[in-house]
């Protein structure tokens, strides 16, 4: 079967503005097993992925509706032999490209390929600053040696480089070195990132939960380093829900600026929403993308303001953070449509936040690895 | 402790210098939106027919003050006044890691 490119004749499509951004999941085949991924409980398997002329037909639509910058991610997208093919049908069609990559099958034959084909940038995860903390956290030996390696490989090419670094409590107290390993590394900028306690990470939230201190130390180190570094890293800064007082706003607001392709086709509002029991997902393989994106019932059931509870509505931030985040409000509040429980209004508040103290404050237990 | 003074906006990209949008950073006719957009690493930024401009001239061969002539004669505009908007951005953009100084 293929992807669908049209409509029935006569059917009318609601106009939303365009989104910016898609991430294209490639595959959820990856050798890393993170405590923290932010990939579903369930995955489909290597024979639900879409297929290679599949992927390029997405793109092509993607580029004509009005997306900017496509994200390959995973999963571990260079586990897709067809990555390269995939990229140039990206390159072609005029978006800029990013590789969301953990290194783990990336060889330096392969990133000079890339390079070539034009690959516009690439985000490289660190999981620790020295190998025995990053491949424990990784769960794969010799990971952080290959991952070194691959750095230099980007350098030699010049391809813009990020340096991922998801932040929990096993590695908070190395932010400053996280950064200078970035700079190291010749990144122009980095993403330290608090760990989003959703997917695998619920799992996992009481060996990854930070305290208080180590979540003060970080944003006082970040904010040191944001000024010392002006013009040589540029560093963006993902602070914890758990600690926070408002919401973010969660994909810039959900069905406002990007979309989610699933390794199976399936289109999502964030990467996350699939813990969303009652949503129903439309696939590329039924519907044309922009017509999903306008008119899918999971993108309109929490897109702009009216869906809000009172709470929300009422509020003069509800335009900041869209009501942000519905996988939390889903997991804290048991109900996808309440206020975010990061929100110091939501009367989940103070439950999430002490529930966040007491698992900071107890022994981590062993991380619960994914298997595939 | 004392913290330097940073450095002053002529001193960064003085009118000799050659800037240059960095690689993996450019800008595109954006169809959808009817704009100019500049893209960059996990950034769409929206140009103003001011800014497109610019960067229009932008292109990593000609100096600062060359980029300023061609724009203060092109649009018959004051020349210190295009100085200063100019290197406002392109010194941001620096700040930004978007572009640099090639010699």
């Amino acid at each position: 079967m293929n992807v669908q490119t049209a409509l029935p004749e006569g059917t009318r499509v609601r106009r939303v503005p365009a989104p910016m951004a898609m991430l294209a999941e490639l595959t959820y085949r990856c050798p890393l097993k993170c405590p923290y991924c932010s990939n579903p409980l369930e995955m489909s398997k290597r024979s639900e992925e879409l297929s290679t002329e599949q992927w390029a037909e997405v793109l092509r639509q993607a580029a004509r509706m009005g997306v900017l910058h496509v994200h390959f991610s995973g999963g571990e997208p260079a586990a897709r032999r067809d990555l390269e093919e995939l990229l140039s049908v990206a390159v072609e069609a005029g978006l800029y490209t990013n590789l969301i990559t953990s290194g783990v099958g990336l060889t330096e034959a392969r990133v000079k390929d890339l390079s070539a084909r034009g690959l516009d940038h690439i985000q490289l995860s660190v999981q620790g600053t020295d190998a025995s903390t990053a491949d424990l956290i990784g769960g794969y030996r010799g990971g952080f040696e290959h991952k070194m390696k691959v750095a230099a490989w980007i350098a030699a090419e010049g391809i813009p480089l990020t340096v991922n670094a998801v932040m929990h409590r096993r590695n908070l107290d190395r932010t400053a070195e996280t950064i200078d390993l970035a700079v190291r590394l010749g990144a122009r900028r980095i993403e330290v990132a608090h760990t989003q306690i959703h997917g695998w990470a619920y799992v996992n939230r009481a060996s990854l939960m930070p305290t208080r201190e180590q979540v003060d130390a970080c944003s006082a180190i970040v904010d040191e380093a944001r000024e010392r570094l002006k013009g040589t890293l540029v560093i963006d800064y993902v602070p914890p829900d758990h600690h926070a007082k408002y919401p973010k706003a969660c994909m810039g607001g959900w069905g406002r600026v990007g979309l989610n392709v699933t390794p199976s086709g399936k289109v999502l509002p964030c990467h996350a929403a699939e813990s969303i029991p009652h949503l129903v997902f439309d696939n590329v393989k039924d519907k044309p993308l922009a017509a999903i994106w306008a008119d899918g019932a999971a993108f309109n059931a929490y897109r702009g303001t009216d869906w809000m509870p009172e709470l929300c509505r009422t509020c003069d931030r509800k335009e900041v953070d869209w009501g942000g985040c519905r996988c939390q409000a889903m997991a804290y509040a048991g109900d996808a449509s309440a206020t975010d429980p990061a929100c110091i209004k939501s009367p989940h508040h103070v439950r999430m936040q002490e529930l966040a103290l007491t698992e900071a404050a107890d022994v981590p237990p062993d991380y619960v690895y994914r298997t595939m | 402790m004392t913290t330097p003074l940073p450095a002053a906006p002529e001193d960064r990209l003085p009118d000799a210098a050659v800037p240059k949008l960095s690689r993996g950073v450019r800008t595109r006719w954006d169809e959808a939106r009817e704009t100019h957009m500049l893209l960059a690493p996990e950034r769409a930024l929206r140009l103003d027919a001011i800014a497109a401009a610019i960067l229009a001239e932008t292109d990593g061969e000609r100096s600062f003050a060359a980029i300023v002539d061609v724009l203060a004669e092109k649009y018959a505009a004051p020349r210190e006044q295009i100085a200063v908007d100019a290197r406002k951005l392109l010194v941001d953009l620096m700040d930004k890691r978007m572009m640099e100084v090639v010699r």
